[in-house]
Formats: structure tokens, sequence, C-alpha cells
């Protein structure tokens, strides 16, 4: 018997990667090799399951075992118990974090309930380096309709029908930017794909390309048959090793099958992939940027008109698109677009992945219909705060978005109910806060990082948000004034008035959201000189309770600083321009005396 | 354009799980289709795990009793002929059911009905059971009566 009656898929997304899953696959063929049993069972390194938080993850098919954590040493207890004798392994598997009941398979976890996979269908599911499991599940079948059976018009038409937007961040439709690209007439044109994804804490876009690459070469090959393009070009950073590494095999493979390359289909029409990469500047993902960039240029924005669609890479008419837009194109095509217009809210159509992050249980990838709440997105399939915390607030967007609130929880996710609350899409991070989190820290954390990333070519954004940024850093010293957040506020209105590109007009979009939603955290770091969260160190004080110190020296004697001065066996003192709240005499102390005000 | 081509093709060969299995040329939309087909029963057992509950499910008790007893042609021969005889079926194995007097035992799952467990399977009475039962929904002798409660049946 040849038939495999079991597979085993271990994740080898870049997170479980790294946390030696190819070590488990190893193990584990080794282990079914000693047994004999490599004929019945199949071992497939898959992309990214999206439970990151407990990688490495290993599934047992067909009953749906979900193990996490899984270490290389582990493959011999899942073979001799799970395989041969048939026993799941409660150790291994998932436990409910209220319940702590063990879940028997994935089926059963909140985590995956709430979810619906479209962009994601195959991650977690097929093997990325081999292009048979791809076109099993339907693979090229896509591009095989629109060649033989569709024109570019029907195609067109069939992508604005479906009512989809751009996965990037703004939301511009798709089928509408198609269309622009195809009347623009040229001897070239070029399908870009934006793979440059900067936002801290995002990594749809590389986990999709780890575990789905061909369904972007796909989806890059039907944007060319539709706006006629034979070159396509997909910009991506090189700190994605493993995401390059997969396109570049599944690149080979559809070359092989003449799935991409001269000819395809027998038909006229010709089209190959070519990689470009970028040294990971945050500004790169604007698509002017991008351009100049893949150009050999600086990386720097151009003031639009002209769009890329008129004039692109090389001055020739580009259409650029995200890597997640184009990953559910072939899905749209071959189900058709009233299938896709029925999912999501009135003006978002289809599924958004979100890469939850921060102080959430489950951490990951994730993908819902738009129009799902924050609410079902942080507590029903995040599985609420980590440490049974409170919740305050959650970014999204990155340093594009705002912070978003306990009032705004029940709000269907789509492009316009975010914008409306003071936020954006982005590219669908999502960054958890709880009581702990200050957020005038927050807003700094985010300038600082708009501030390194401007590329300098306009003044409001190099200066302005430089200027920002000190205005936050004299809030959280406490050296702001009132009129200081009059300012703030000022300055970055001017700044997305008047910024170049969307990396400037957007990046004051953490200080408003902040002002506007935390205004009473800014007071208290104003006028009290505190930090509610207790997280800005110049506004903390280490102070000694007399009643409660003995004088035992102790803390004098870690101060590294020499701040606490006192006699022996009399109350001690802290000089507080002297210290420099590292916190040490607090840990020593044995009498609770020291305490921060 | 064609530059890394060649990087391509040495890293393609340190690609340890890249199975092509024919380097044939996809022409029309009718050759990826019969590709399709010839390959599509590799991924048959994950797609029909994704609901399982859909399809004919059967579980053969393997532990020591069920395999000293033969479960081991017993499965063998579901996942056979099941295949050979068109029917969409999962068949996985088991631990031990407790039936240790009545191995080996087989449950069988059919999509929206409880599962019934057989005793003393011998393939004369597996043939029996899928010609018979999984087919025709109609019971034969040898049932062993549920007479427990599992996890997952307390939802």
């Amino acid at each position: 018997m040849s038939r495999y009656n079991m597979h085993i898929l271990v994740c080898g997304g870049t997170g479980c990667h790294s946390s030696q899953s190819d070590a488990i696959v190893w193990n584990l063929r080794d282990e079914l090799e000693a047994k004999g049993l490599t004929d019945q069972v199949q071992v497939i390194l898959t992309g990214c399951f999206g439970f990151c938080e407990k990688g490495p993850i290993v599934k047992v098919m067909p009953d749906n075992t979900f193990y996490v954590q899984v270490k290389p040493e582990d493959a011999q207890t899942i073979v001799e118990e799970h395989i041969i004798k048939g026993r799941k392994v409660t150790r291994l598997l998932y436990r409910d974090p209220e319940t702590k009941d063990t879940v028997g398979d994935s089926k059963h976890m909140g985590f995956f309930k709430k979810q619906l996979r479209i962009v994601l269908r195959n991650c977690g599911f097929i093997n990325p380096e081999n292009i048979d499991e791809y076109i099993a599940r339907e693979g090229y079948m896509a591009l095989g309709k629109v060649i033989s059976e569709m024109t570019p018009q029907q195609v067109i038409q069939e992508i604005k029908d479906s009512g989809q937007r751009g996965r990037g961040g703004a939301g511009f439709p798709t089928g509408l930017k198609w269309e622009i690209a195809s009347k623009n007439k040229s001897d070239e044109k070029y399908v870009v794909c934006n793979a440059d994804e900067g936002d801290p804490g995002a990594f749809m876009d590389r986990s999709v390309l780890e575990g789905d690459p061909h369904s972007v070469l796909e989806a890059m090959a039907i944007c060319g048959y539709a706006i006629g393009a034979a070159h396509g070009l997909i910009y991506i950073r090189a700190e994605y090793p493993l995401a390059v590494h997969r396109l570049k095999v599944a690149i080979a493979q559809a070359r092989e099958y003449g799935l991409l390359g001269k000819k395809i289909f027998g038909s006229d029409f010709s089209f190959d992939v070519d990689l470009r990469y970028g040294a990971g500047a945050f500004v790169c993902g604007e698509e002017t940027a991008l351009i100049h960039s893949m150009e050999g240029l600086r990386g720097e924005p151009t003031i639009k008109p002209p769009f890329p669609a008129e004039s692109g890479f090389k001055g020739k008419p580009s259409n650029v698109n995200n890597v997640e837009t184009l990953a559910a194109i072939p899905i749209i095509i071959l189900k058709g677009a009233n299938w896709y217009n029925k999912i999501g809210t009135e003006k978002s159509k289809g599924t958004k992945v979100f890469a939850l992050a921060g102080k959430i249980n489950n951490v990951g990838l994730i993908e819902v219909p738009m129009g799902t709440t924050l609410r079902e997105i942080i507590f029903e399939i995040g599985g609420g705060i980590r440490d049974g915390k409170k919740f305050k607030a959650v970014q999204t967007g990155g340093p594009s978005g705002g912070c978003l609130t306990e009032k705004h929880l029940d709000t269907p996710i789509d492009f316009d109910n975010l914008v409306a609350a003071g936020s954006m899409m982005g590219s669908g991070g999502m960054i958890v806060m709880d009581e702990d989190n200050c957020m005038v820290s927050v807003a700094k954390f985010f300038l600082e990082f708009t501030v390194e990333e401007s590329c300098g070519k306009c003044a409001p954004c190099r200066i302005g948000n430089k200027r920002l940024h000190e205005l936050l850093n004299q809030i959280t010293d406490g050296k702001g004034t009132m009129d200081d957040l009059n300012r703030l506020r000022n300055m970055s209105l001017v700044i997305k008035d008047s910024a170049l590109c969307g990396l400037g007009q957007t990046s004051p979009n953490p200080v408003l959201s902040t002002l506007d939603n935390f205004m009473d955290e800014y007071v208290a770091h104003v006028k009290d000189k505190k930090c509610p969260a207790g997280k800005c160190k110049n506004l903390m004080e280490y102070y000694i309770i007399p009643e409660n110190c003995v004088g035992c020296t102790a803390c004098a004697r870690v101060c590294p600083v020499n701040a606490i001065s006192g006699q022996r066996k009399e109350v001690h003192q802290i000089n507080p321009d002297v210290c420099i709240k590292c916190g040490a005499c607090k840990e020593k102390c044995k009498f609770d005396a020291i305490i921060i005000r | 354009m064609n530059n890394f081509n060649e990087n391509i093709c040495t890293e393609i060969s340190n690609v340890p799980n890249l199975i092509i299995r024919s380097m044939s040329q996809i022409k029309s939309l009718a050759d990826l289709k019969k590709k399709r087909e010839e390959i599509k029963t590799g991924l048959d057992l994950r797609v029909k795990a994704i609901d399982p509950e859909n399809h004919v499910q059967v579980k053969v008790a393997m532990a020591t009793c069920g395999i000293a007893s033969g479960a081991k042609p017993i499965m063998e021969f579901f996942v056979e002929q099941l295949d050979r005889r068109n029917i969409p079926g999962i068949v996985t194995q088991t631990g031990c059911m407790g039936y240790c007097f009545a191995e080996p035992t087989v449950e069988i799952k059919l999509p929206g009905k409880d599962p019934v467990v057989f005793g003393y399977v011998d393939l004369k009475r597996a043939d029996l059971i899928i010609e018979k039962y999984i087919k025709e929904g109609e019971l034969i002798d040898g049932i062993i009566p549920v007479n427990y409660e599992t996890i997952d049946s307390k939802e």
C-alpha cells in the first residue's frame, strides 16, 4: 500500500522556522523510516497556520489534531503514540487559556472558529515549494480561465464588480486601478507587486508569500493579461529571506510548467516575473518611492500625478498592487464577483488579514470578513488581554494609523469606519495595549519610527515630525506645558495637509488620535507631572517611607549612583536629583519602605 | 531578466521536499485540468479533513490487542476499498476502545448519524460493512452498544 493515510503538517513560516521546525520535519521522517511507515504517513512543511503564539505548530490530518510548541525531540513521541497507537499526545495539545482543558482538534479552537480564510486559504495547508499541491487546490485554474475564456475587459469588469479594494492601506478600488493602467497605451507595461511590508508589527504579506507564493504569481499574470503587460516585478525586502527563497522556487516551477514564460496556455500571451530587492525602507512602500528604488534611484516619493498607471517603472504604465490584494484575485475569478461581494460590508468587500501583536493572548495571523468588530477580534479570536489585565487601546495601521479605545470595540471594521474613528486600515497590523502602556510614550514610539524612516525630501515630514517628537519628549520628561499640547495638534494638522506622500500625510495620526482619546493622560503628564501608567522614567520618583525604614543600609549599598544617604539604623533618604530610577533599591528592600510616587 | 535562473536551479536541488513529478509543459486549460485530476488525490485526505462530518469516518482500533487480532490488514482493506468503490471516506486509526474481547473493532460514523462500533471484524465482515452499512445504511450483526461518553461528544 503506497497511499498515504495520514499527513503530518509542520509549520514552516518564519516564526516556527526559527524555532527549529525543520528539525521537527527531519526527526519525524527519521522516526517514520525507522518504524517502516514512510509509505503510509507523509510529512509536509507548510506555510504559516497563523497561531504563531504557540509555535512551532504540528497538525496531524485527517483528525485535525493540533499540537503546539513542539520540540524536535517530541517527534518520537508523536510517531510512537499518535501515529502507531492512535493516542493523541495530551501534553502537546493546545489548552484553552480560560478553562485549561485540552482541545483535541483545531475545529474546536476559539482562534479558528470566527475566521474566514480566503487569502490564507492555502497557508498551512499546502507545501509552498510544490506547485503540484497548489494546482491540486485549483491553482492556475483562474489564469487558465481568463486566458481561454475571457477578454481583458471582462477580467477588469469582474474585479470591479467584486468591489475589492487595495489592501496596502488606502483602500483604492483594485478594478479601477487596473482599468486606468489598461487604458494607457504603451509598448511596454509592468505589473508590480508591493511586498515591502514595513509597519512595525505587520507580517501578513510575508506569511502569504511564504505559505502560498503561487497565488501571487498567478494573480500577477492575470493582471498582466488584463492590462496588457508582459513583465511582472515583485519588490520584496531582503530581510525576508525565506519569502524570497520560496518565491524563487515558485517562479522556477511555474516556468518549468510553462505557466510563466512565452505563450502561456498556448495563447499569444507571454508573462514572466522577476524579483527586485529593497533594503527595508518604510517609505518604499509608497508606490512612487518603490518604483524609484526599483529603478536603482533613491527611494524617494514624487508628486502624483503622474500616477504609476500613467508613468511608472522606467516611465511606462505600471500597476502596483499589494501582496494581499493579489492573493485574493485567483479565487475572485474562480468563484465570481458575486460570491466575493457578498462577504464584508457595504463599502468594503471581502476579508482582511490582520497581524495580532502586543499584549494579547493569541499573537498571530488571522483573517476575518470585513465588518467584524474589534471586540470579536481581540477577545474571541485573540483570546483577550494577557495576564488578565485591562484593555486600553489598539493601534491599527501601524505608524500611519491611530489608537482606538474601548468605545470603538463594537465598531464593525472596514476602511471607512476606521478612518472615521481617527485611525486607518493600513496594511493590517494590530497592536494591542493594556493598562500598563503609557499612551504618550506610544505616540512617541511611532513618531520615532517615522522620524527615522522619513526620506527627508519634503520639509513638513523631515522637520515637522522631528519637532513633534521633540515636543513629545518634553512632555514625557515633565517639561511640557499646556501650550505644547495645542502646538502638537496644530503642527500635526499642518503636516497632514502639506506633506508630499502618504508617509508624511499619515505620520501625525498616532499623535492626533492619542490626543483625542487620551487627553487626560497628556494633561497628567503636563500638569501633575505624573505618568498614570508609570512608564515615563523622568516622571517617577523613588521615595523611602520613613515609618518603614529600619536603616539596614541594603538600599544604599546597591544604589549604583550613590543617591541614597543615611546612617546605619537611621531613616535613609533618596536624592531625586542623583537617582536614575533603576529600581535596584526597591527590589532589595525587605521592608517595603521604598515606593514609586 | 534571466540572470538568476542558474541560482534557482542549484537552489531547487537543495530543497528537500520538492517533487516535480513530470516536467511536461501545460499548454492549455484542458492540460491543466488533466494534470489536476492526476495529482488531486494526493491532497484529498487534507481536503476531506476540512469537513470530516460530511464524510464517512472509519476508525480502526489499533492498540496492541487490535493489532494482534489483525487490525492492520482490516485498516488497509478499508483504505483501499473505499477508494476503489468511490466512497469519500476518512480512515484513521485509534487507540484501544476497550472492547478487547471483540477485536478487531471498527467504529463507523456516517454523516449526520451517531457512530456505530462493529466487533470481530474480519475481511468478510469488513466487506459487508462497506456494502450494507456504509452504502445502504443497513445495520448488520456484531454491533457493540456504545456505553460510554467521550470528551468529543460532550460539547
